[in-house]
């Protein structure tokens, strides 16, 4: 692999650039490999990594039916935190945390990681006492959440001007989560797909698996793509939205339902807030990226949607709740808005899992899965490497539906 | 924002609507004639195609009635409203 | 001398008699009424107006409208805003404008240094450094060098933003020729048409064009088909009204910049449009040749419509670069209009008689390109040299006005996600296959004369009124002259010797044609890896100019079509549109109204403090005493209802009436316990459970009569359970005769309680007989209190004698003032929600969303009791029965004394085995002062709970374990006979 830093650069202006290698081979297709994984987003391309790095499983590929990076790795709100309430939930979204922090020199690519701490505007009393129990929790497992008053809240955000003692919802409390981090979304697929590359892990873009297949063992055989079959031993789907579309080639049916999250940018402005904002009573989270443009989340969209677009309606309600606590932003324009396809389980909880066909082998549902990538990455090779849940993902196992045995992390029912 | 045809309030806008999720069969009389695994999958499995799905809106903030629809979760398009074809 | 020495004396739509003044980056201007503030700076001569977003080179203006990819301003004062192009911002008197992204001046940028190290920052850079040490060493200065103007740092100070919904049967995007057309002969049918453009006035590019129809210049027949439109009822217009969203179910967000009416700032409509005719034009795109972005270089069109309309020309001299005839006529308006055309450059081996017909005695250089821009902060001259290599010349010129041909604007033909193809014969992407019932017309369907744009919109305008039903008649529309037509042959860039050449794909994001080789050389080939590895078309203009040069750039490289190619996905919004206009009207409270009880106004004035509790209800938290702390406060409430008697106000309790034959049956199905026994004026406290076992809610149904009933629910959850009930009778069970009634706005109610509370009642005077015998816990009698017709309910949260009294919401008011005046002798005062909290842990009622927190099953709260054996089903039966069948430990359901009496411990806080920092075997649900026990007591979850009474467990807080005792979750009467009493 060609090193990256400030020295090959000053070496390769002198060649106005024209040295740079691919960051990524471009292989023919063998028809079979040891592992194939399904999606070559965010967690494929992790696990994909890890798999070579961690357990010196080389001889595997991963197909994307698109473009390397293209999934939701490409359209999410950047946010990386490990603020959970249950003790099945926090020690995985901490070992994630950990892996973020090392991973810009890990995969030598700058992933332009910035640990800028995530601050939680709480507008009612059974918020504040739910993220005080979050915060007990988490310290268990050494993730910091502490408590700031209203005045160091409006303090380190300024542009916050409203929620004051006479609006609808007064701000009554923050929270601030200094883990909490941004980075450059899609450097973290590109970083993970260099580094899985010079371990010698084929990446095959354009690449359409259709259906999966099973061999008359009962294990999984491998997969019918646009460009043919591919042979494996083992099959990892990390397809996000998409996970039931390709089981169900196999009659496996999945507690899953695909979903799409609107998220939106404003234009760039010069630098206005240095945290991630977070304000659960009104469902909206903003951060700033480098580029100066604000980055801004809320709730999904109802009903079940493959389009990866804009709902008006629930979007409207995104940006009337934002203007609630930031009204100097009436001013401030929105320039580009997007769409992606998450899953969510019915317990409203990960799947990474084995399942009823040997050999294949799922990571589903995460919701927004972009802070869980690495770990998602790591504790999937080693389920697909060892065939054995590692212990952090063993509360996401399939097997909690067959007694109906929910986690149910993000709050108090489940899913409809 | 999908527009959605109440049977008695005409066209709506899907604001006006909470969301009831996929149709799922109808649930038994008796639960306990079907099998744990097959109650669970009552419970937890729903549809999920990249497709027509057949889903539930409750027109919650109009005449309250549940309303069964067919809709493309690709495109969007209402393909079918309780049985009256759109297109 | 007022309008600039580059402004001609005749001509164009600007109002000589209308001077204004403005400033700009601090120098005082003037202009006239119908300037932008582009074309009164190129008035004057400014060249040099902005700074690059990475290099901050010299930039200056380049269009005439929305497409404007250079130059971006900040308005100062009363009407601030940021990053407007400078195109689009109309003159107005003391206008104040600068310059974003360079500090201090354009002309003076210290951040121009970026451009001596360009060399080492290739696209991508910074992937590959800034590793070392950290990233965050860097990060601050990229973050300050990113960005463009400030963000606003107030309201807009008058006025206020509006939003309407709109329906039309056809909607016309855009009022230049086609969309005119299209309009007229929709309007004519008696179609309800809205006709929405841009602008602030109609034409379109008619604006800037010296274009004839029948003769007359072209403005004339648009002031008649406008007049035409004006006058129809049926036809609504809008101007300067941005159509920047296309969504499902054919939803259109248009918003207007400038209504009419004074107070508001901006207004959006949301369309629902029966058919809709996207009429909006095409983008001139730029040509791609080194160093292309000096001030100087222009589009061809964009210096056109400044002589034209604005009658400002935009240098001394020209030279013109062209891939296509249509920059001919913008060649010989220029030259009309006082500037001198220096030559033609034209990278077509040949070019047509017609266009060059239009250029008498203008040298043509046909096969050649400019291989480079001359000058450092202005244009001085062309470097050219014929298309095939050579050695070049240069020609001194300071106005380079580029054509790379035109793109139909098909932004929202695919934000309806109607397909796209390439037309090679116009080299354009043009609208395929419809999703919705939209159609492109004139320019955007890539139709650029003038002749084929009015005939489009008009069959394109007839047709969707036909499509709707109306009889529409086709238009007498008048005869264009034929130009020297289009005659295209792409050129996406001109290749380059030089490796040093910066050749700008995207101006705006300073990237060139070598950061996409680089790209693609790298791995990043797709378009959307280019797009974003290098940030090419990611800027405020998405790239209207320039994201064609990319794709035609990057097909070349990779010798694929450009169809094969593709484009990025064309989002939505269109142009850049005020967050304020997006959420309209839904200004301060109406985001989440308020839910009042008729006491809330009451509440306020005896100085409560207000708590959200739920689906939008306020309550009072409690009523704190002048000099009285939170916990005292409480603790006088709480001990009120323990030793005396208190009143609250329990209107926002969620309540439904239940009516109809199978209403038992309904019952029995949602309840885990039994109600077909119940017996008319007695109620049953309840739990219901989700079919997937999880306790959905808790409340007491009453029985009224037969088949009639009311229901009770918690605040929080009335939505759902309501949902849940009409659920269960509509799809379900659609064969069942039930009918639900949500009453809860209807019935207000101020509960009495405490051992004096029977006192209280009977002084307030009622014809229910109150004594036990006659009314007993858990039943309801109807009857007058303090002479208003009432519904008395014996139930109890707090674990004492309790008399709700429900009264028509009217009521309320006044019976609570009766109350207060009655119950005075007895010591009886107002409580709120934090004293019914701490009478309910005494108790050891449940919480939702304490106790109740999603794992809890009624085993577990200790209430499988309350599981009913005799009924086969009920929703979530089969669920918990499954959950249960796996042996592990349950966490259930315990009381918990802290060692020290004294300690309160945060709710929430978890339990852990010897308080170690390890995995949690439960959690504190509830801690509370006890007010009978005179100190603290908790509720919490523990694993194997109840075997563990008298055991020593431990509360795990950050830097403390905190030891308590398990006991029995009840701290207060655990028999019962004080809420019987």
């Amino acid at each position: 692999m060609q090193r990256y830093s400030v020295f090959s650069l000053a070496r390769n202006a002198l060649t106005h650039h024209r040295d740079w290698q691919p960051a990524w081979r471009s292989p023919p297709l063998k028809d079979a490999y040891d592992v194939v994984i399904v999606g070559a987003g965010g967690h494929g391309l992790a696990a994909a990594y890890y798999l070579a790095k961690n357990h010196g499983i080389t001889d595997v590929a991963v197909l994307e039916k698109g473009w390397l990076g293209g999934g939701n790795v490409a359209r999410n709100t950047v946010t990386i935190r490990s603020n959970y309430m249950r003790d099945e939930s926090i020690p995985f979204y901490v070992k994630t945390v950990a892996l973020f922090d090392g991973l810009t020199k890990d995969l030598n690519y700058n992933l332009m990681y910035s640990k800028r701490s995530m601050i939680d505007v709480v507008q009612t009393y059974p918020k504040l006492r739910e993220i005080k129990r979050r915060m007990l929790h988490m310290d268990l497992y050494g993730s910091t959440y502490e408590p700031i008053t209203v005045s160091e809240l409006r303090q380190r955000i300024p542009a916050l001007t409203g929620g004051g003692t006479d609006s609808r919802l007064p701000i009554i409390a923050g929270m601030v989560h200094t883990d909490a981090a941004v980075c450059r979304h899609d450097a973290v697929a590109w970083g993970y797909a260099r580094g899985a590359d010079a371990y010698g892990v084929e990446m095959h873009q354009n690449t359409a698996v259709k259906s999966l297949l099973r061999g008359s063992d009962g294990r999984i055989a491998g997969v019918e793509t646009n460009r043919g079959t591919v042979k494996a031993r083992k099959v990892a789907l990390a397809v996000s939205g998409h996970t039931t579309s390709l089981t169900e080639t196999l009659g496996l049916r999945l507690p899953l339902k695909t979903f799409n999250l609107t998220a939106f940018v404003s234009e760039p402005v010069k630098p206005l807030i240095d945290v991630v904002v977070n304000c659960p009573d009104i469902g909206v989270y903003l951060s700033q990226s480098d580029r100066g443009e604000l980055v801004i989340g809320g709730a999904p969209d109802p009903g079940q949607s493959f389009r990866r677009d804009i709902k008006q309606n629930v979007f409207e309600d995104a940006v009337a709740a934002m203007l609630e606590l930031f009204p100097a932003f009436k001013r401030l324009k929105l320039m580009r808005q997007w769409g992606g396809s998450l899953e969510i389980a019915h317990d409203a909880t990960p799947i990474v899992s084995r399942t009823a066909v040997p050999g294949l082998y799922i990571t589903a549902g995460w919701w927004g899965g972009f802070k869980a990538i690495p770990a998602g990455g790591f504790t999937l090779a080693h389920l697909v490497a060892k065939d054995e849940a590692h212990p952090l993902t063993e509360p996401f196992s399939l097997e909690r539906f067959r007694h109906l045995d929910f986690v149910l992390e993000s709050g108090t029912t489940t899913a409809r | 924002m999908l527009k959605i045809t109440c049977p008695f309030c005409g066209p709506r806008n899907e604001s006006e609507f909470v969301h009831g999720g996929p149709e799922k069969p109808r649930r038994p009389e008796d639960p306990a004639a079907l099998s744990d695994t097959d109650w669970i999958d009552h419970l937890t499995v729903p549809d999920n195609p990249m497709g027509p799905v057949r889903e539930k809106w409750w027109h919650l903030r109009g005449c309250g009635q549940w309303v069964t629809i067919t809709r493309d979760t690709v495109s969007h398009d209402i393909l079918d409203e309780d049985g009256h074809d759109r297109r | 001398m007022t309008g600039g020495k580059f402004r001609n004396a005749a001509g164009g739509r600007v109002d000589r008699g209308r001077p204004l003044r403005f400033r700009f980056n601090g120098r005082a201007y003037q202009g006239f009424e119908g300037d932008t503030l582009a074309s009164a700076l190129l008035a004057h001569g400014a060249r040099l107006t902005a700074r690059s977003f990475k290099y901050h080179r010299p930039r200056g203006i380049v269009g005439a409208g929305v497409e404007e990819p250079s130059c971006f301003v900040e308005l100062m004062g009363a009407e601030a805003a940021g990053n407007q192009p400078i195109t689009t911002v109309r003159l107005r008197e003391g206008l104040d404008a600068r310059s974003v992204n360079c500090w201090p001046s354009p002309g003076f940028d210290l951040l121009s240094v970026n451009q001596f190290v360009a060399r080492m920052l290739p696209a991508g850079f910074y992937y590959k450094t800034f590793m070392w040490p950290d990233w965050h060493l860097f990060e601050p200065h990229i973050r300050r060098a990113a960005g463009l103007a400030a963000a606003p740092q107030s309201d807009p100070r008058k006025g206020r933003y509006e939003t309407r919904h709109s329906h039309c049967d056809v909607l016309v995007v855009g009022a230049g020729p086609a969309g005119l057309a299209a309009a007229l002969a929709a309007g004519r049918s008696g179609a309800r048409v809205l006709l929405a453009d841009d602008g602030p006035e109609p034409g379109g590019s008619l604006l800037g064009r010296s274009s004839t129809l029948d003769g007359v210049p072209a403005l004339d027949w648009v002031a008649r088909a406008t007049a035409e439109l004006d006058s129809m009822a049926n036809v609504t217009r809008l101007s300067d009204a941005v159509v920047w969203a296309y969504r499902e179910a054919n939803l259109l967000l248009i918003t207007e910049r400038a209504p009419a009416a004074a107070h508001v700032v901006q207004r959006t409509w949301r369309v629902r449009a029966g058919r809709v005719v996207i009429a909006t034009g095409a983008i001139e795109r730029s040509l791609v040749f080194a160093d292309n972005d000096r001030p100087g270089v222009m589009l061809a069109s964009a210096a056109q419509t400044y002589v034209n309309r604005y009658a400002v020309r935009p240098g001394h001299s020209a030279v013109l670069f062209t891939n296509n005839s249509s920059a001919y006529a913008a060649a010989a308006d220029l030259r009309a209009g006082g500037v001198e055309i220096a030559a033609v450059v034209d990278s077509r081996e040949t070019v047509p008689e017609e266009a060059k017909a239009l250029l008498p005695g203008v040298e043509v250089l046909e096969g050649h390109v400019i291989e480079r821009a001359r000058g450092a902060r202005s244009v001085a001259g062309a470097d050219v040299r014929p298309r095939a290599g050579g050695l070049p010349r240069t020609i001194a010129c300071d106005l380079i006005c580029m054509s790379g041909g035109w793109s139909p604007t098909v932004h929202l033909f695919s934000q309806s996600r109607g397909r796209l193809r390439f037309d090679e014969t116009i080299a354009a992407f043009v609208p395929g296959e419809a999703a919705q019932p939209a159609v492109c017309a004139g320019a955007a369907a890539g139709s650029f004369d003038l002749s084929g744009a009015l005939a489009d919109g008009a069959e394109k305008g007839l047709r969707a009124a036909q499509d709707l039903g109306f009889e529409a008649r086709p238009l007498d529309l008048p005869a264009a002259d034929s130009g020297p037509g289009y005659a295209i042959e792409a050129l996406w860039h001109v290749p380059q010797d030089s490796p040093s050449a910066k050749a700008f794909l995207d101006i705006q994001h300073d990237v060139t044609v070598s950061d996409i080789q680089l790209a693609i050389r790298e791995g990043f080939g797709a378009v959307e890896h280019a797009k974003r590895y290098t940030t090419a078309g990611m800027g405020i203009d998405q790239g209207k100019t320039g994201n064609i040069n990319v794709i035609g750039t990057i097909a070349a490289q990779q010798g694929l079509p450009l169809q094969a190619v593709g484009t990025t996905t064309f989002r939505s919004p269109y142009v850049p549109v005020d967050f304020g206009a997006l959420a309209g009207a839904r200004e301060e409270t109406v985001v989440l109204p308020y839910r009042h009880t008729p006491v809330t106004e009451w509440n306020k004035r005896q100085g409560a403090v207000m708590y959200e509790a739920g689906a939008r209800w306020r309550r009072p938290g409690y009523y704190p005493l002048p000099d009285e702390g939170f916990q005292e406060s409480v603790n006088r409430e709480a001990l009120a209802v323990r030793r005396g008697v208190a009143v609250y106000d329990g209107s926002p309790l969620g309540k439904f009436e239940i009516k109809g034959r199978d209403a038992p049956k309904l019952l029995d199905l949602l309840y885990t316990n039994l109600f077909a026994s119940l017996k008319a004026g007695n109620g049953r406290y309840g739990l219901m459970l989700s079919d997937d076992g999880l306790i959905l809610d808790d409340g007491v149904t009453f029985k009224l009569g037969e088949h009639h009933y009311l229901m009770s629910t918690s605040t929080a959850h009335a939505e759902e359970v309501y949902r849940h009930m009409e659920h269960l009778l509509r799809v379900e069970r659609p064969d069942w005769q039930v009918r639900i009634t949500p009453v809860t706005s209807q019935w207000a109610n101020a509960t009495v309680c405490g051992p004096r509370a029977r006192e209280v009642m009977e002084a307030l005077g009622t014809d229910i007989d109150l004594a036990p015998e006659a009314f007993p816990f858990m039943a309801l009698r109807d009857g007058r209190v303090a002479d208003f017709a009432a519904r008395v309910c014996r139930v109890s949260f707090t674990g004492e004698l309790s008399f709700e009294i429900n009264v028509k919401s009217r009521h309320l008011a006044a019976l609570w003032q009766r109350i207060m005046a009655v119950g005075e002798p007895f010591g009886l005062i107002p409580i709120g929600s934090e004293a019914n909290h701490v009478l309910r842990v005494e108790k050891g009622f449940l919480s939702l969303g304490h106790e109740v927190d999603g794992t809890a099953d009624p085993y577990d709260l200790g209430m499988g009791w309350i599981m009913s054996k005799k009924k086969d089903d009920y929703i979530g039966k089969r669920a918990v029965a499954i959950r249960r069948s796996r042996e592990a430990a349950r966490r259930e359901l315990v009381g918990l004394l802290t060692e020290d009496p004294g300690r309160l411990v945060t709710e929430g806080a978890p339990l852990t085995p010897g308080g170690r920092r390890e995995a949690s075997e439960g959690f504190v649900s509830a801690s509370v002062w006890s007010v009978v026990q005179n100190r603290s007591v908790a509720l919490g979850l523990l694993a194997d709970g109840r075997q563990r009474m008298g055991e020593r467990v431990h509360v795990r807080l950050k830097d403390e374990v905190v030891p308590a005792k398990v006991v029995a979750p009840c701290f207060h009467d655990p028999d019962g006979k004080l809420l019987r009493s």
